[in-house]
């Protein structure tokens, strides 16, 4: 079976700074895969260079087994690949819906097609349906968050890229927001979460990385890995147990 | 009276200067791009038109209809070809290159039309007046206010309801987001900056009708149409056009008060917005 999305290689840089070294990583028809590793591990580094945000090689990226490294940004969305990104990010100055619509009109000039409509994404989070003529800005944290996973949905994608999206979050939010997660993967989107906590991101996937200075340190099914395992690829050898 | 008139006569003149505004409150104010070769695009505009005119024998409105398309793709080709090369987060690159765009601009115009002051005919609409109780308003001028406040309404609802307009807002807020969402930012870029000189295409037209215009005239516009945009307050499409109405009755009220104060009487009320008001009369604070 050929991975949805897959990465092969995949070197990156910031000027001078090389963020990753050579990240092979796989993700399936709908399987959610976490991504794990201790701030600057390159996680966020990982996804930006899949999205196009970063300068990487062509082959280094393949989508559908179609070489896509360095595409840009927009038309990565085009083919079917959104992401929640970290910090939201969310259009200020724009109400919810504005935000929301924006997607949704984006979609319909690619003429993209997926199941996810604004009715059914106010089912998933009702607060956004309360909330439609706010401006942005003034939301909790918690709602940004919703009106970014929102966002990305109406993009329509085959693949979802969720970066640290429980940051800064009370741990009830977060239990929202990860909640909503099965059903979207139920839609058959496959999802990258990239997570700080560890064991949200055990629960929340099907197999996990574990990143480190750049490089893919562990890989295996979420349930199966041990916390010792997990330990040792997050800080390195020679560290104790988490 | 005499104040009464100057109050009509200012906001006759706003409506000349929300028409340069406009475009300034998408590009300056939505976009965050600095053109300074705002009002050298307006003097070129008016020149061309002038040359249609007396090659063709066209009038006003045949003109307009053929300037404002070429206004469009002007505005495209100038996005296309210079301003999404320096469009980011730092105005400066697009300050630098769009004042080099207007010096070479006008010593273009000056080898093409040279020095010399020139009009468009108008066939005697310039020289119509209606009288209301008392006060003359000139015919023109009540059609550059109707054409302004007929742009400013299409331009803002544009804005806020259709798929360009939500599109150009996003991308506006945050490049790199919009782009995460399927929105090209250099195409949405174009199609804002082709709309802001298509708008310059009318002001063109009406400036060329209303008075001369001649190749070292576009800085004056530019300035009016900053202080406007900057008056009215940033991003807001009514704000350029009240902004406009404040500088046009300040300088109208100035006039009265002596023929050589009016401009500077602008300038003046303009500074006090800066100082009390920073985030203009309709902007919002940032927080």
């Amino acid at each position: 079976m050929t991975a949805v999305l897959s990465t092969h290689g995949l070197l990156a840089r910031y000027g001078d700074f090389q963020a990753l070294y050579g990240v092979d990583i796989e993700l399936h028809q709908g399987e959610a895969v976490a991504l794990i590793g201790a701030n600057g591990a390159g996680k966020s580094t990982l996804l930006r260079s899949i999205m196009g945000l970063l300068p990487v090689g062509r082959e280094m990226v393949l989508l559908h087994g179609e070489p896509v490294g360095g595409t840009a940004t927009d038309r990565m969305v085009q083919k079917g690949v959104a992401i929640v990104p970290e910090g939201r990010r969310l259009f200020t100055g724009m109400s919810v819906e504005d935000n929301l619509r924006v997607a949704i009109d984006q979609a319909a000039r690619m003429g993209a097609k997926g199941g996810w409509t604004l009715p059914r994404l106010h089912q998933l989070f009702p607060i956004l349906k309360e909330k439609a003529r706010t401006q942005v800005q003034s939301l909790s944290g918690g709602q940004q968050q919703m009106v970014a996973i929102g966002r990305a949905l109406l993009c329509q994608p085959r693949v979802l890229l969720c970066d640290e999206i429980s940051l800064g979050l009370a741990p009830k939010v977060i239990r929202e927001i990860y909640a909503a997660l099965p059903e979207i993967r139920a839609t058959g989107t496959a999802m990258i979460v990239v997570e700080q906590d560890v064991g949200l991101a055990r629960t929340a996937s099907d197999r996990l990385y574990c990143m480190l200075e750049g490089r893919v340190t562990l890989t295996g099914k979420s349930a199966e890995i041990t916390r010792e395992q997990i330990g040792k690829a997050y800080f390195g050898a020679g560290h104790g147990v988490v | 009276m005499e104040w009464f008139d100057a109050l009509v006569q200012g906001i006759l003149l706003g409506g000349m200067y929300a028409q340069y505004a406009l475009g300034m409150a998408l590009m300056f104010g939505v976009m965050r791009i600095v053109n300074i070769s705002h009002g050298d695009l307006v003097i070129l505009l008016s020149l061309i038109g002038i040359s249609i005119a007396t090659a063709w024998g066209l009038g006003p409105l045949p003109v307009l209809i053929v300037l404002v398309p070429l206004a469009v793709l002007m505005g495209w080709v100038l996005q296309k070809a210079v301003l999404n090369r320096v469009v980011g987060s730092d105005p400066l690159p697009s300050l630098i290159a769009t004042f080099g765009l207007s010096i070479a601009l006008q010593n273009l115009m000056l080898q093409i039309w040279s020095a010399n002051s020139r009009s468009l005919p108008g066939h005697g609409i310039e020289s119509q007046s209606i009288e209301i109780g008392g006060i003359y308003i000139g015919l023109l001028p009540l059609i550059v206010l109707a054409v302004a406040t007929g742009l400013t309404w299409g331009l803002d609802l544009t804005l806020k309801r259709t798929r360009f307009g939500r599109a150009l807002r996003a991308a506006s807020a945050d490049v790199e987001a919009a782009a995460m969402t399927g929105i090209n930012p250099r195409a949405v870029y174009a199609m804002a900056t082709a709309a802001a000189v298509g708008i310059l295409g009318f002001a063109a037209v009406f400036q060329a009708l209303r008075s001369t215009v001649a190749p070292a005239d576009g800085p004056a516009q530019l300035i009016y149409a900053f202080e406007a945009v900057i008056i009215g307050g940033m991003g807001t499409v009514w704000g350029a056009f009240a902004g406009s109405m404040v500088l046009g009755i300040s300088q109208a009220i100035g006039f009265r008060i002596d023929p050589g104060f009016g401009v500077l009487a602008g300038h003046i009320v303009f500074l006090v917005v800066l100082a009390t008001r920073p985030q203009g009369l309709f902007g919002k604070a940032l927080s």
